[in-house]
């Protein structure tokens, strides 16, 4: 019943100009687990999950999903993809920013609900019910009514999550979901991730937390210059690895 | 001179720069929108075009850009200003006059508006369209429930600089024979040889700007109501 390669990404290339950032991406990840991808600012990570997430279209490779293609290089580099097409494409995914990108003018509850709500996902009865329920998740069921300057950081991006979830993404991405928050703060929105393990979310996380890469993750990526350096579980990556790149990335003292 | 007979000619003349004022503010809101839009637009010769219009109307004066409009029938249909009014179905030149100054003023306000609606949506921060595309939104759903309540927030002062502005600037329209505000106190100054009308009709000025200001920084509240006070 383990889909072991429900996610499947290959060849992934993407340039911007004449800057080669994705140089042939190749991994897959099981329904369920955890991926996270490190590597220094600059190696490709936010772009791969950009690209995932068809914020940028990649120039070529293939992206497969329970194994269904939705993205292949090959077939969109003839002609574009279309508005409707690509919408619906990015429901695969669901993404969660660096620094939250809430929406402003709404409050907890609306900004959790708004797409559903202009998607048509449902009643309006059931998509309040069922965003305050992902809202409980999250742990912010006391502050359905606040706007998002009311909200300490580690409460926005908690939000940001329960947003991307209200449209069950089949594949939760995180954008260094703690790089804007202080020490304190972070705690708090890893837990949620790990929660959200419990509920067999599968996810892909770009960090900087090498401890939370290391405790949650099921596979980690080191990434370099547009490339994969180093794949495996958490021991494999961390404690067994004999890249030099990778010891020096782990070692250097901005992390 | 007769007080209350100067007042009752001054409100005359107030009505018309109310319906000046409104009227002009009712068309270059909602085309300044369309300009900002031509200026941003992808189609580069339509954005250049947009530009080019803006910088000539902001760059020149608005008394000139009204005497010009007055000329276009004369000059570019041969059609005597008297005869076009029949022509379009306006009963008198003073109404013909009325028209060509709003339309100078539309034009003239339409391009100020532009760029502080162009500034505004320019300086949404880019993650806010991109946390809607991944949510699966249309580009018009982005406008509408995402970025447009977050422009008007960030545009509200700057408009209402301009409304204000536009409230003197209609004291223009007097060198076209419309018969506003100062106009009439001009006639009223002529007559007694007194100074006083226009004294008065400063005082019209100062209690609708007044009025105005009260009403934006109401709006401004209003329209904040999701920030940190």
């Amino acid at each position: 019943m383990e889909n072991k390669n429900y996610l499947q990404v290959s060849g992934l290339c993407k340039k911007f100009g004449n800057l080669e950032v994705l140089k042939g991406i190749d991994f897959s990840l099981g329904k369920g687990e955890i991926l996270s991808i490190i590597g220094a600012s600059g190696s490709g990570k936010t772009t791969l999950l950009r690209c995932l997430n068809f914020l940028e279209i990649a120039d070529d490779g293939e992206i497969a999903i329970d194994g269904e293609t939705i993205f292949d290089g090959s077939l969109y580099r003839a002609h574009k993809i279309k508005d409707t097409e690509l919408r619906e494409k990015r429901l695969h995914f669901g993404l969660v920013f660096q620094n939250f990108n809430l929406f402003p003018q709404y409050n907890v509850l609306q900004n959790v609900m708004l797409a559903p709500k202009l998607l048509k996902k449902g009643s309006t009865q059931e998509l309040e019910e069922k965003a305050k329920s992902l809202i409980n998740r999250v742990g912010l069921i006391d502050k359905l009514d606040n706007y998002p300057c009311q909200l300490s950081g580690g409460q926005q991006q908690r939000v940001s999550i329960a947003r991307a979830l209200a449209l069950d993404p089949d594949i939760l991405c995180f954008d260094e979901p703690t790089s804007a928050l202080d020490p304190e703060l972070t705690v708090e929105v890893l837990r949620v991730i790990k929660d959200l393990k419990q509920t067999g979310c599968t996810m892909v996380i770009v960090t900087h937390e090498m401890e939370f890469a290391r405790n949650v993750s099921d596979r980690v990526i080191y990434m370099r210059d547009g490339l994969i350096e180093v794949e495996g579980t958490p021991e494999e990556v961390f404690d067994h690895s004999d890249n030099e790149h990778l010891h020096k990335f782990l070692n250097s003292g901005s992390i | 001179m007769n007080f209350w007979s100067v007042i009752y000619d001054l409100c005359q003349g107030f009505g018309v720069t109310l319906r000046l004022f409104g009227l002009t503010l009712l068309i270059s809101i909602p085309l300044g929108l369309i300009f900002a839009f031509f200026s941003m637009s992808k189609f580069k010769p339509l954005s250049w075009l947009m530009k080019m219009v803006i910088w000539v109307i902001r760059g020149t004066h608005l008394l000139l850009q009204c005497v010009i409009v007055t000329f276009i029938p004369s000059v570019l249909l041969k059609i005597p200003n008297k005869d076009f009014a029949a022509m379009i179905g306006l009963n008198s030149i003073s109404t013909l006059q009325f028209v060509f100054v709003l339309i100078a003023f539309s034009l003239n306000y339409a391009c100020y508006f532009a760029v502080i609606f162009e500034g505004g949506i320019k300086n949404i921060p880019k993650g806010q369209y991109e946390a809607g595309q991944v949510l699966g939104l249309t580009k018009r759903q982005i406008f509408f429930h995402v970025v447009l309540m977050q422009v008007i927030r960030k545009i509200v002062a700057p408009i209402s600089n301009e409304v204000i502005t536009l409230v003197k600037d209609t004291a223009l329209a007097r060198a076209l024979s419309v018969t506003e505000i100062i106009l009439v106190a001009y006639e009223k100054v002529n007559k007694y040889a007194v100074l006083s009308p226009l004294l008065y009709a400063g005082v019209f000025y100062l209690a609708f700007s007044g009025l105005l200001t009260i009403l934006f920084h109401f709006l401004e509240k209003k329209i904040g109501y999701y920030e940190v006070t």
